[in-house]
């Protein structure tokens, strides 16, 4: 269970990015935040791996506490989160066996990682992972050979290669086709179901978020302005979260928010 | 304005401050040619006679004298050996001082000014000082010719690295970081494939300098062909000299050829 | 809150192999092997290019001659020249401002003439505006002036003109060349060529077809590469003269040929301060223009 009560971040001096922000996610269901760029989307997800360090409040997952860890603590906590990213994030000069290992990398050893020796076990669920994808064949082609539907479901694999006990994913779909965008929303939801694995997905597309998400959560100014099940996003909710914000600003999201 | 106030007869290329500006300029490049050539302190009879003397001086190398030419190639070798051991430690070497030079790998201010500190010492002595001072302290000889080309290709390979580990995409370094993995391994797996490219073609590309450099070391003692130019040049054996400027010349582009072969082949 | 919420405990961190997905359950036994594929493909390739530079590199560290109780001499020696070096003296600040000055001069003149020389040097070994004899002789004449180091080129020129900053300036001039023709000749062939076209079309005859269609296209260059040179030049002069060609090299190798280790220092503190303050400002103007 995720759960996150009277967080705030502020960068410098100005008006804080998140406004005590309170959100809690129990089980294994498919949560997506929509919410204009600049909401606060990104910046909320990026709190809970800590890439971006919270000002005040608390985060906690599955009991442990995560606002205060350091060093070595915050990387075991990491390990316990699975991240996907709009830019896929992978290493493009290395196979794609080692961008899936290096999920591992919180737990093998130095030596193990430098000379690509993984645990055997390593290998096994990676094949079994990228089988899953459709990707297994690709194994030892190079990260930049792929298309981007193919990338992205190697960042997939490389954040379930974690045993990860949340998965993140901030836009997932921004980069990608529509055909393909939806193949990706599907594989998430059917790999929480296959996994019982919670999944938090910040997202541009509405109708994406209404088809494969089991609830939605509409942010607006740092703020959390709607939670509840798609069917109830009707259209005076989805003008709540995005009223005064011309469409050219949310298609000028897509490409940039991050 | 209207286009009638135009006068439509009168182009000039540049607006008066652009020519001005191009005036102050030129003045001043000139002045400077002015004053160099002033107070340069040069015996102008020498100025005129210096054609003569060069071709003088070509004369008494033709025909180039082969008899020492095993020896040459001998030594020719070995200066091959100095450029090419040298890179070797000295591309080793500056991995260390390019991740403490670089910002987003650097540990704190201060390891990040010591590995500045560091680049900028090696890159501003020449070889040829760096020479100087390491046959002081190994004594005449190939070693001290390799520890100078070290010391200087140090700073040259470690800046241009450091320049490409700053440029790096830093996303796979956000992704590997929220994995959980330590510092280390997310500088092996996101910081080093990265830059790996550069590193291949900094190494080529400064072996090649080096092959250069290390035809001078002899001038100073420091080893290699440069010793067998100053000897023949000494004795006035300039038919010799012809034949090592020669090696020389064959040496360098043979390098070129071969680095530029690697490159293709690497990159 | 959350209707869709699923209650009961999340599932550990541990997923059965089959729960990836029905994929892997064939026949076929679970992979759990992998290795990396190498660069060089053929191992047998592999190991002799492995094999022949491991060999390489033994064989030349253990022939080198080192002497070791020379070298054990030789740290005490350091240690001599580093005691002698500090503090660095200026007391002979006149004789390093003369030296500083005079390469400063070698550096203007050598940059003046080698880039007046580097154009019709550069246009010679351009291989579309010439015909191909020429292009032959302007690509040996910088491939010749590239392939010496300056050095050499000043022992040369000392023996051919005497000692002083004249070999310096000759020396410069043909290093100056080897860079900036080369680069300049590049360029060129760079160019687009309808503009030239154009001017031909227009009747012009080879010269203004040159000024007119060739010039500006690589005048941004030229000046660019003319700035670059005099701070390459300036750091050369200070090598070159350590043979005898004047300069602030000069001084240095005077210095250190009698033992004045700590003026030695000075001048090479001006150095490495003056090639930073010219590189700084080089890229500057670079940056500007």
């Amino acid at each position: 269970m995720l759960k996150i009560s009277d967080l705030v971040k502020r960068y410098g001096g100005g008006e804080p990015v998140l406004k005590n922000l309170d959100l809690t996610i129990e089980g294994e269901s498919v949560v997506s935040i929509i919410g204009s760029s600049g909401a606060g989307k990104s910046t909320l997800l990026r709190c809970i791996n800590r890439l971006v360090e919270p000002t005040s409040g608390s985060i906690t997952l599955n009991d442990t506490e995560l606002t205060r860890l350091r060093g070595a603590e915050l990387r075991r906590a990491r390990r316990k989160i699975g991240m996907v990213f709009q830019g896929f994030n992978l290493v493009d000069r290395l196979t794609v066996m080692e961008n899936v290992q290096s999920g591992r990398l919180g737990y093998i050893s130095t030596w193990a990682a430098l000379t690509r020796r993984y645990p055997k076990d390593d290998i096994r669920r990676a094949y079994e992972l990228m089988e899953r994808v459709g990707i297994a064949h690709y194994a030892d082609k190079r990260a930049d050979e792929l298309s981007g539907g193919e990338r992205q479901r190697v960042g997939v694999v490389r954040a379930l290669m974690q045993k990860p006990e949340i998965l993140l994913a901030d836009e997932p779909t921004a980069s990608l086709d529509p055909k393909t965008s939806e193949q990706i929303m599907g594989l998430l939801r059917d790999l929480s179901r296959e996994l019982k694995l919670p999944v938090l997905i910040n997202i541009h597309n509405v109708h994406e978020a209404r088809e494969y998400t089991d609830r939605i959560v509409g942010m607006r100014y740092g703020r959390i302005i709607f939670d509840d099940l798609p069917q109830a996003l009707d259209q005076e909710a989805m003008d709540r979260i995005y009223s005064g914000s011309p469409a050219a600003d949310r298609a000028g999201g897509l490409k940039e928010a991050s | 304005m209207t286009l009638s106030d135009a006068r439509r007869d009168d182009w000039t290329r540049f607006s008066l401050k652009q020519r001005l500006q191009r005036y102050a300029v030129l003045a001043f490049t000139l002045l400077a040619i002015a004053w160099a050539v002033s107070s340069i302190e040069v015996i102008w009879a020498w100025v005129w006679d210096a054609p003569e003397q060069m071709g003088d001086l070509f004369g008494r190398m033709i025909p180039p004298d082969p008899t020492n030419l095993a020896a040459i190639l001998r030594v020719l070798w070995e200066t091959v050996n100095i450029a090419t051991i040298a890179t070797a430690f000295a591309v080793i070497l500056s991995l260390p001082v390019a991740w403490l030079a670089a910002q987003n790998t650097t540990p704190n201010r201060a390891t990040l000014w010591v590995g500045r500190f560091i680049l900028v010492s090696s890159r501003s002595i020449n070889t040829i000082i760096w020479a100087l001072l390491f046959v002081a302290i190994f004594g005449p000889g190939i070693v001290a010719g390799i520890v100078a080309i070290m010391f200087r290709s140090i700073g040259f390979v470690g800046k241009l690295l450091g320049e490409a580990i700053e440029e790096i995409d830093k996303r796979p370094v956000e992704a590997l970081e929220a994995t959980g993995a330590s510092r280390f391994k997310v500088i092996a797996y996101a910081i080093v494939p990265q830059v790996m490219p550069t590193f291949w073609a900094v190494s080529i590309l400064r072996w090649d300098i080096n092959l250069r450099e290390s035809t001078v070391l002899g001038l100073v003692g420091a080893g290699g062909i440069g010793i067998i130019l100053q000897g023949a040049i000494d004795t006035f054996n300039w038919r010799e000299a012809a034949t090592v400027l020669l090696a020389i010349l064959g040496l360098v582009i043979l390098g070129e050829i071969v680095s530029a072969w690697l490159r293709r082949r690497i990159l | 809150m959350s209707p869709a919420r699923i209650d009961g405990p999340t599932s550990g961190p541990d997923v059965p192999a089959g729960a990836a997905g029905g994929a892997t359950s064939g026949a076929t036994a679970p992979r759990d092997h992998w290795r990396k594929p190498s660069f060089i493909a053929n191992p047998v390739a592999r190991w002799l290019v492995y094999g022949g530079a491991i060999l390489y590199v033994v064989w030349t560290l253990g022939t080198l001659p080192i002497d070791w109780p020379r070298v054990a001499e030789g740290v005490e020696r350091a240690g001599r020249i580093f005691g002698g070096a500090f503090p660095p003296s200026f007391e002979r600040s006149g004789l390093l401002i003369d030296g500083f000055l005079e390469s400063l001069k070698i550096a203007i003149l050598a940059t003046f003439g080698g880039v007046l020389l580097s154009i019709p040097i550069a246009f010679m070994a351009a291989r579309n505006i010439v015909p191909r004899a020429v292009f032959y002789l302007g690509r040996a004449i910088i491939i010749v002036a590239r392939s010496f180091h300056p050095v050499i080129v000043a022992i040369i020129f000392v023996k051919a003109v005497g000692f002083g900053p004249l070999a310096g300036v000759l020396t410069l001039i043909v290093y100056s060349i080897g860079f900036v023709a080369k680069m300049l000749a590049e360029r060129i062939e760079e160019i687009d060529f309808g503009q030239v076209e154009a001017m031909r079309a227009a009747g012009a005859p080879y010269l203004s077809t040159l000024i007119y269609a060739v010039v500006p296209q690589i005048m941004p260059r030229q000046v660019g590469l003319t700035i670059y040179q005099l701070d390459s030049n300036l750091r050369a002069s200070a090598v070159v003269g350590i043979v005898g060609a004047g300069g602030i090299g000069s001084t240095l190798a005077n210095a250190f040929g009698r033992y004045d280790y700590d003026f030695a220092l000075a001048i090479t503190m001006v150095i490495v301060g003056a090639i930073l303050l010219s590189e700084a400002v080089s890229g500057q103007i670079r940056k500007r223009l």
